[in-house]
């Protein structure tokens, strides 16, 4: 019974000292956070209206802001940027809003400290979220694509689409950390304006809005410290092909691997919001 | 008052060591020392802001202890691993509104490597015509009922409930009292908080009482119902020093002889025999009424008791 000593956690499967059951956790860590997804996907079906929210807004933002402007939307190359450049908008948006409030949110609800109390490691609980608000970010870009095809001069072939599509759900990693760094900080409300600050920042800095092209020098040199810039040329790279600066890729992995660390110390840390 | 448990492994499934947790300037809990032996019901008893709450939070693993060390199963609480074997309820009844019964279960159960059939968790909760619910539709006695079901899912052999029937109507409390002594029988060690006595009562073997964050009495149910199952008598008219030497007189609440003319309350264990020696005394009084004390009350003069009196502790004699 010497119980003193701290056993490698499997949280953080990478790391723990090699142990005959090491692959028996990460799968069941894998299992889990899929049940988590699907549970926490299911809670968010049954109130259709937010599935629709998000399926319908840049949907809106393409027809409002690309469409009209037909010195964009009939130039081919542009109008796939402006789609590419809007599709990186919605996952950040969608993973900002979607996981700083509704984290936020949910630290004040009971559920979530009894969730603390089931032996999962925390990690599930990131997972659980990352699946199924990624998958329904991901969803919302295809209304996005549909009208960039039908409406505007875009073009992009079936298997472009596919690495677009890849490669926007891995470079909106950062920005879901961010969120989730977000909603382990704040209170609901705080989280809110935070959310619509930051959001606003990375999408004009990013080049979200207006294209880095017209941006002076300094602001531009600032923009590539920017995980929605990297997610941009990524993306673009990854449909339009050309060259990839080296920023691009290294920033994005960089900035993944740190905010990650974030989410996963702020998670430890969390104890749930209480009121005394 | 030990139940015969046929388990062999007495070792504690949990232990607090010389545990404080502070909130800012609030000390939760003070210096608390308990060990949580395999087999029996342990009730937890305490007035609002004991330290009841706290406690089981540290050892659920969602809190961490500003001092002192809290094993479960011989693990930290905070390790996952640690808490296959333990089950825990949502507080205030908060589930998820959209999804159903049967949804919830599923899920909690999805974490469990030996997870208990559903069906049969269903059965014994009474949840079994609900399972298509969602359970935003749930009556707050049904989403009790789903909650505490959701801490035996996983086939534990630790239960921590916290104020579990708070809210329930009497029928209510007493089914699922049943059900927590059935799932007892089956092998489960179960920690239990509550501020009602009757609750303790009804559940528990060993009772922990509380109060400012400090373990005051640790000790079977008789012993406990001892020293807080007081009687609070009221007098007018009387001379309360006669009062104070009367058999089974706890604590006289009246120093100033010039308000014995409005009214003195005694605190007694026994108020029919008090009345009795009161009567034979002959001393005059009047406007004679007896309560039960509340537990308030109870622990109020239990505290003052311990500061005069180290805590009566004998788990060594119940972990046994």
């Amino acid at each position: 019974m010497t119980t003193t000593t701290r056993t490698p956690r499997r949280a953080g499967a990478e790391t723990g000292s090699p142990q005959p059951s090491r692959l028996a956790a990460i799968r069941r860590a894998a299992r889990l956070s899929l049940v988590h997804a699907r549970f926490n996907l299911l809670e968010t079906v049954r109130v259709p209206i937010a599935v629709i929210g998000s399926l319908v807004f840049p949907a809106l933002a393409l027809l409002f802001f690309v469409v009209p402007q037909r010195a964009v939307a009939d130039d081919p190359l542009f109008a796939t940027q402006a789609v590419i450049s809007l599709s990186v908008f919605a996952i950040m948006s969608n993973g900002l809003f979607g996981y700083g409030i509704s984290i936020a949110e949910n630290r004040e609800k009971p559920w979530d400290p009894y969730l603390r109390t089931l032996p999962a490691p925390g990690i599930v609980r990131v997972a659980g979220l990352v699946l199924a608000t990624g998958t329904l970010g991901l969803v919302a870009i295809v209304p996005l694509v549909v009208i960039g095809a039908l409406a505007t001069a875009a073009e992009a072939s079936a298997v472009q689409i596919v690495l677009g599509f890849v490669m926007l759900g891995l470079s909106g990693l950062p920005s879901m950390f961010i969120g989730m760094a977000i909603g382990l900080t704040f209170p609901s409300k705080a989280a809110i304006a935070v959310v619509q600050v930051i959001m606003f920042a990375l999408a004009f800095g990013g080049g979200l809005f207006l294209p880095p092209m017209m941006f002076p020098a300094w602001l531009d040199a600032l923009s590539r410290f920017l995980p929605t810039r990297q997610a941009r040329e990524l993306v673009i790279w990854a449909v339009q092909g050309g060259s990839l600066e080296w920023w691009a890729p290294v920033g994005a992995l960089v900035s993944t691997g740190l905010l990650l660390a974030l989410v996963l110390v702020l998670m430890r840390r969390d104890q749930g919001r209480r009121f005394r | 008052m030990t139940t015969q448990d046929t388990t062999t492994d007495t070792r504690p499934l949990a232990r607090l060591t010389g545990v404080s947790r502070r909130f800012g300037d609030v000390v939760a809990l003070d210096d608390v020392s308990l060990d949580i032996a395999p087999g029996s019901i342990v009730g937890l008893l305490g007035p609002n802001g004991a330290g009841k709450t706290t406690l089981l939070s540290l050892l659920e693993g969602r809190r961490r202890a500003t001092s002192g060390r809290v094993e479960i199963f011989g693990l930290a609480p905070d390790d996952p691993r640690a808490r296959q074997r333990l089950g825990c309820t949502p507080q205030e009844t908060g589930l998820p509104d959209t999804l159903r019964v049967s949804e919830v279960l599923d899920f909690v159960a999805a974490h469990f490597d030996d997870a208990a059939d559903r069906g049969t968790i269903a059965a014994e909760f009474g949840l079994e015509p609900l399972m298509r619910k969602q359970t935003g539709a749930l009556s707050g006695g049904q989403k009790r009922r789903l909650a505490v079901a959701l801490a035996f899912i996983g086939n534990p052999r630790l239960v921590l409930l916290d104020e579990p029937t708070t809210g329930l109507d009497v029928d209510a409390r007493h089914t699922l009292w049943s059900a927590l002594r059935r799932q007892h029988e089956r092998g489960a060690t179960i920690v239990v908080t509550s501020h009602y006595l009757e609750e303790i009562e009804a559940l528990a073997e060993r009772v922990v009482v509380m109060g400012n964050g400090r373990v005051l009495a640790d000790d079977d149910l008789a012993g406990v119902l001892g020293r807080v199952g007081l009687r609070r008598v009221t007098l007018d008219r009387v001379d309360p020093e006669r009062v104070r030497s009367l058999d089974g007189v706890v604590r006289v609440d009246d120093v100033d002889p010039a308000a014995a003319a409005s009214g003195v309350t005694v605190w007694v264990r026994d108020s029919d025999a008090f009345v009795r020696s009161l009567v034979v005394s002959g001393a005059p009084f009047e406007g004679l009424a007896v309560r039960r004390a509340t537990l308030e009350e109870a622990f109020l003069t239990l505290t003052s008791d311990a500061d005069a009196s180290p805590a009566i502790t004998s788990h060594e004699r119940m972990s046994a």
